[in-house]
C-alpha cells in the first residue's frame, strides 16, 4: 500500500473505511452517453467506477476515452488495461495519456483471450502479462521511468491494482501468485465475483496468514445474479467461475418472478457477511448490464453515504 | 520437428487446374516423419491428382518425387535436370523447402501442398503437439522444462490466469493449462521458490517480433 496518490478510492480504504467500487461496460459504438448514463446512475453511490477495457474480447469503445468522459463528470474512474491488445509501447503510451487527464486508478490485467470476443481470428499480443503491467506502471510511477529506462520529468500518480481469481486452479498457488502480484507493485485487488463463500475465506486466511492483507487493499467482488439463467451461465460457460449448487438451488427454488430480486438478497447478503472477513477492505459490485441496482445494493449494505476524503 | 498438414484437395486443384505438367515433390524431413509430405504422401497426391485430371478429360502429366530435404541447396539442385519438363512444382516440404525452391528456381510457379503448422512432438501415432514457437531465448531452465510461450495460451511470464480450471486452459477443455503443468512439474523437482517472484518482461526481439532471423556460426580458424 506503500505509495500515496491522489486516487480517492485510496485515500478513502486507507482511512479505515470499505471501499466501494462498480463497473460500467462502454457500448459497442460511439455514443459515449452511454457511458455517462451508467456512471451518473451510480457515481454517488461508490468511489470509483471501473471502465471495462474491451471485455470477453469483444470490441467496445475504449476504456481510456470513457475514463475521460466519466472523469470530466467529476466522478472517479478506474482505468482498466489488458495485456491481450497492445504491447508495451501502447501500454506506457495509455498510461501517461491517462496521467494527463488526472485518471489515478489502474486496473491491470492480462484479459480474456481473444477466441472468447467478437474476432476470434485476431492476433494477439501478451508481449507483457497482467504481473509486468502492475510492476511496469509502478515503475512508472516510483522511478520516473519507462521499461526502456528512459527517465521521464513527470511521473504518473497511479493507484495501481490488479485482479485476482480466488477460484482458479490450481488452488493452492492462488495466495502464492497474489503475493507476486504484491510484490509486483499491487496496491489493491478486486477479486473474481464470489459465490463459492467457504472457498473465498479459506483464501482470504491463506492471504491473512501470509501477511498480504497489510499490504494490499482487498476488494471483494460481487455480481448480482439477474436470474437461474445467467447463474448456470456463469457456472458453465465463464472461464474461472465458481457457482455452487446450493445457490443455483436457491434461485431454481424461486419463482421465476421473483429471482432477480432473490439475486439482489443473496448479494447484499454476500456483501453482510464478508465485511466480518479479516482482510477484506471493499467491494466491486460488478452488476453486469444492470447497474441500476448498485445504489439498492449499496445502501442495503450500509455503505451508503460514502466516506467524504480531501 | 516441423509439423505440417495437408491442404484441402479443393484448395490444391485450385491451383493446378489449368497446368498441363506438374511435378509433386515430397520432403524427407520432418513432413515425412508428421506424414504430411514425404514420398508416401507425394505419391497419393499425385495420384489424386492424375484422377482428377483424367475425370475433367485432360491429359495433364503429374510426376512424383521426393528430396531428403529441401531445406539445403545440394539437394534441391537434384531437380536441375528434370523442372523444366514442369509448369509447376506441388512442394510438399514446410513453407521453408517451398521458398527455398521458389528462391532457386525463379521462373518456376512452386506451390505449397501443405500447410506448416508449428514446432511439435509425436504424442501418439496420427497425433502430434506444440512444444515449442522458436522464441530465439530458451527459459526451459526456468519452468521445469515446460515452455509457458508455446504451452500457455496468453503465453503468460507469470501465470496461470485466472481462467485455469481443473488442469484446463480457458480456451478449451482439450488444451491442457501449461502453467498449471509448470507448476506440478516445480513442485516434483522441489523449485516452487520460482513462483515467488514476478519474472521480468520477456526480450521478444529474438522472437519473430525482431524481423527475419539469422544464426551464423562462429568458425574457429585456430
Amino acid at each position: 500500500m506503500s505509495k500515496t496518490t491522489p486516487s480517492k478510492l485510496q485515500k478513502i480504504m486507507a482511512a479505515g473505511h470499505f471501499g466501494v467500487t462498480s463497473e460500467c461496460g462502454p457500448p459497442r459504438g460511439t455514443d459515449g452517453h452511454v457511458v455517462e448514463e451508467k456512471a451518473r446512475l451510480i457515481g454517488d453511490y461508490v468511489d470509483a467506477i471501473n471502465v471495462t477495457d474491451n471485455q470477453t474480447a469483444v470490441v467496445r469503445m475504449c476504456s481510456l476515452a470513457s475514463c475521460i468522459r466519466i472523469k470530466q463528470m467529476g466522478l472517479e474512474p478506474v482505468l482498466q488495461m489488458v495485456t491481450r491488445d497492445r504491447n508495451r509501447i501502447g501500454l506506457q503510451s495509455d498510461i501517461l495519456g491517462a496521467a494527463s487527464f488526472g485518471i489515478h486508478n489502474l486496473l491491470c490485467l492480462t484479459g480474456d483471450h481473444q477466441s472468447f470476443g467478437d474476432h476470434p481470428n485476431a492476433a494477439n499480443v501478451f508481449d507483457l502479462d497482467s504481473t509486468q503491467l502492475v510492476r511496469t506502471a509502478t515503475m512508472m510511477r516510483d522511478e520516473g521511468k519507462l521499461l526502456s529506462g528512459f527517465e521521464m520529468k513527470t511521473r504518473p500518480e497511479m493507484f495501481i491494482g490488479a485482479a485476482e481469481n480466488p477460484f482458479a486452479d490450481p488452488f493452492e498457488i492462488r495466495v502464492m501468485r497474489l503475493a507476486k502480484k504484491v510484490a509486483a507493485g499491487a496496491q489493491f485487488i478486486q477479486t473474481q465475483c464470489i459465490y463459492n463463500m467457504p472457498k473465498f475465506k479459506l483464501w482470504m486466511q491463506g492471504v491473512v496468514d501470509k501477511g498480504l492483507h497489510e499490504k494490499v487493499f482487498i476488494m471483494a467482488g460481487i455480481t448480482p445474479m439477474k436470474g437461474l439463467g445467467m447463474a448456470k451461465y456463469m457456472k458453465n460457460k465463464v472461464p474461472g467461475m465458481d457457482v455452487p449448487d446450493d445457490l443455483i438451488a436457491r434461485l431454481a427454488g424461486t419463482p421465476k418472478e421473483k429471482q432477480a430480486e432473490e439475486g439482489i438478497k443473496i448479494a447484499i447478503e454476500q456483501i453482510q457477511e464478508l465485511k466480518e472477513v479479516q482482510g477484506v477492505r471493499g467491494f466491486h459490485i460488478m452488476a453486469i448490464e444492470w447497474e441500476e441496482k448498485v445504489p439498492e445494493i449499496v445502501k442495503a449494505t450500509g455503505l451508503y453515504p460514502r466516506p467524504k476524503v480531501d | 520437428m516441423i509439423i505440417a498438414k495437408a491442404k484441402p484437395m479443393e484448395e490444391i486443384i485450385d491451383y493446378v487446374k489449368d497446368m498441363k505438367r506438374i511435378l509433386v515433390a515430397g520432403c524427407d524431413g520432418c513432413v515425412t516423419v508428421c506424414e504430411a509430405g514425404g514420398m508416401k504422401e507425394a505419391q497419393v497426391l499425385a495420384s489424386a491428382l492424375r484422377m482428377y485430371f483424367r475425370g475433367q478429360g485432360k491429359d495433364t502429366v503429374v510426376d512424383d518425387t521426393s528430396l531428403t530435404r529441401q531445406c539445403d541447396r545440394p539437394y534441391i539442385e537434384q531437380l536441375q535436370d528434370k523442372i523444366n519438363n514442369y509448369d509447376a512444382v506441388l512442394s510438399l516440404a514446410c513453407g521453408a523447402g517451398v521458398q527455398f525452391l521458389a528462391e532457386m528456381y525463379r521462373g518456376k510457379r512452386i506451390l505449397p501442398a501443405v500447410n506448416t503448422c508449428f514446432i511439435g512432438v509425436t504424442e501418439e501415432k496420427g497425433e502430434w503437439t506444440e512444444r515449442c514457437q522458436a522464441c530465439g531465448e530458451c527459459l526451459l531452465a526456468t519452468t521445469g522444462g515446460i515452455c509457458p510461450i508455446a504451452r500457455c495460451s496468453k503465453r503468460m511470464s507469470n501465470g496461470p490466469c485466472g481462467g485455469s480450471a481443473g488442469g484446463k486452459c480457458e480456451i478449451s477443455k482439450d488444451t491442457a493449462c501449461g502453467w498449471h503443468l509448470i507448476y506440478e512439474r516445480l513442485k516434483e523437482l522441489d523449485e516452487l521458490e520460482r513462483f515467488e517472484q514476478p519474472n521480468e518482461p520477456k526480450n521478444w526481439a529474438a522472437s519473430r517480433d525482431g524481423g527475419p532471423r539469422k544464426v551464423i556460426k562462429e568458425v574457429s580458424h585456430a
